[in-house]
């Protein structure tokens, strides 16, 4: 490294237990916004910490998402689900234009209106979740029992899942996102017995359509059958840990800060705080582009920190600060471009009904154990908790 | 105030929706559309707010 030449970080960036966002992640901003670092298997790779920056590059044509380009980032694993050779419509990994067919086939079961229309059964599914809670006692780990199955129950409802293969598909489903308490071996068993079962219910919906998101996306004939199990897989990825995270710790930042329990403004200001899927937006340059000032040559590896640039001081007034009523709302929580999160509206109404309802269901409710002790993960990609112990 | 939208561009994801409602709807397709023009003076603010969310740069305000 040279005085002018970029600084270059460790990774992994932040470890288990540790603080986060990663108060380091400031310096970088400081500095020049962008940062090297180099992973274990040698790549170099540019780390894009301020908003602005964040928000160009996941809108630069000549900056690839396919993971299939050399110099691709690949410090992530898929969660034991194979990648776009193995399984067809996994299409965060494509660009525009192959990409779109995907994005748009989709766009119509995730609008505002639809999101809209599913909030009674996304109110239902948060009660049956407290129903459960208050008959078991008068504690529970709410990462185990609500965080997790109600994002769970909602999806395996919108791709229409049989009521009589939810207690399967559930089960494997929560194992491949349960990082901790199952194995890598347990993970991979889960992952092929849910495509499987996934291929089959295509299937089913191809003789037999229902009211569903699968017999709808099959009758637009855009998405072909065999490139179906990807598609459904991603939409059963992304939405869930993703969305537990965020419930779990928006509950324990809400009774870190009581006043602004039955305000919907915590649902935004949750997203942008924790920043769960901080490691998620991973890139590749495809040509020559300059980032920040800074040259950063085809073939190098990107990763747009978006835990660093919604904590960008340049963008959010005290950003640090937990502020439901800051006007700022650009975050980048769900990432920017043509790949930003298709589910968004769905998270956030899962979300806002989950604090609303637990609150007012179970006003006594706090923590099981001191706030420090809680068991904080970093698993690479999200950020979240292992166990959220509670009583009332 | 004017107000374009490109629909070639819009990747659907609403925000124009949630932040301007009186202003943007999605059609059946999820596509942006601008389904009350003269709604936006009222609300310039959120309109703004609309074309600054939206991922991909499908809204475009005109002060003309």
């Amino acid at each position: 490294m040279t005085s002018t030449g970029p600084r270059v970080v460790d990774f992994p960036l932040r470890r288990p237990g540790e603080a986060f966002p990663p108060p380091h992640y400031q310096d970088y901003r400081g500095e020049r916004g962008l940062v090297v670092c180099h992973l274990p298997n040698g790549n170099r790779v540019w780390l894009v910490t301020r908003h602005e920056d964040v928000r160009a590059v996941l809108t630069d044509r000549r900056i690839s998402s396919n993971p299939d380009h050399p110099g691709f980032p690949n410090i992530s694993q898929t969660m034991g689900v194979p990648r776009q050779e193995q399984i067809p419509g996994w299409f965060v990994g494509l660009d525009s234009p192959e990409h779109d067919r995907f994005r748009k086939a989709l766009i119509p079961e995730f609008t505002v209106r639809r999101v809209r229309e599913l909030r009674p059964a996304v109110e239902q599914t948060v009660d049956r979740c407290i129903d459960g809670l208050l008959a078991a006692g008068t504690e529970a780990d709410l990462v185990a029992d609500f965080a997790l199955p109600v994002p769970s129950l909602v999806i395996s409802a919108l791709l229409g899942v049989p009521p009589a293969d939810r207690d399967f598909f559930e089960s494997r489903t929560r194992t491949l996102v349960a990082i901790r308490s199952s194995t890598d071996q347990q993970r991979d068993t889960a992952s092929r017995e849910l495509l499987r079962y996934i291929n089959r219910l295509v299937a089913i919906k191809q003789k037999w359509p229902g009211d569903d998101l699968i017999s709808r996306l099959l009758a637009t004939g855009a998405i072909d059958p065999r490139e179906m199990s990807g598609v459904l897989m991603l939409l059963l990825i992304a939405g869930h840990e993703t969305t537990a995270n965020n419930i779990a710790l928006g509950v324990v930042t809400l009774l870190a800060h009581p006043e602004w329990i039955g305000d919907p403004r915590v649902v935004e200001e949750t997203l942008r705080f924790h920043s769960v899927a901080d490691l998620v937006s991973l890139r590749v340059a495809v040509e020559d582009v300059e980032i920040a000032g800074q040259q950063v040559r085809a073939g190098e590896g990107i990763v747009a920190l978006v835990a660093a640039a919604n904590h960008d001081e340049r963008a959010f007034a005290c950003p640090h600060a937990f502020d439901p009523a800051r006007t700022e709302r650009h975050h980048v929580a769900f990432g920017y471009g043509v790949h930003q999160c298709l589910g968004q509206n769905l998270v956030r109404v899962e979300m806002e009904i989950a604090y609303r309802r637990l609150f007012e269901r179970i006003p006594g409710l706090r923590l099981a154990v001191p706030a420090e002790e809680l068991p904080y993960k970093y698993d690479g990609v999200l950020c979240g908790l292992h166990a959220l112990p509670v009583r009332w | 105030m004017r107000i374009t939208v490109d629909t070639g561009r819009c990747v659907g994801a609403g925000q124009c929706v949630l932040n301007a409602p009186a202003v943007f709807d999605q059609d059946h397709d999820g596509v942006v559309e601008v389904h009350d023009p003269a709604a936006a003076a009222a609300d310039p603010e959120a309109v703004a707010l609309a074309a600054t969310l939206c991922p991909s740069a499908a809204i475009t305000v005109h002060r003309d």
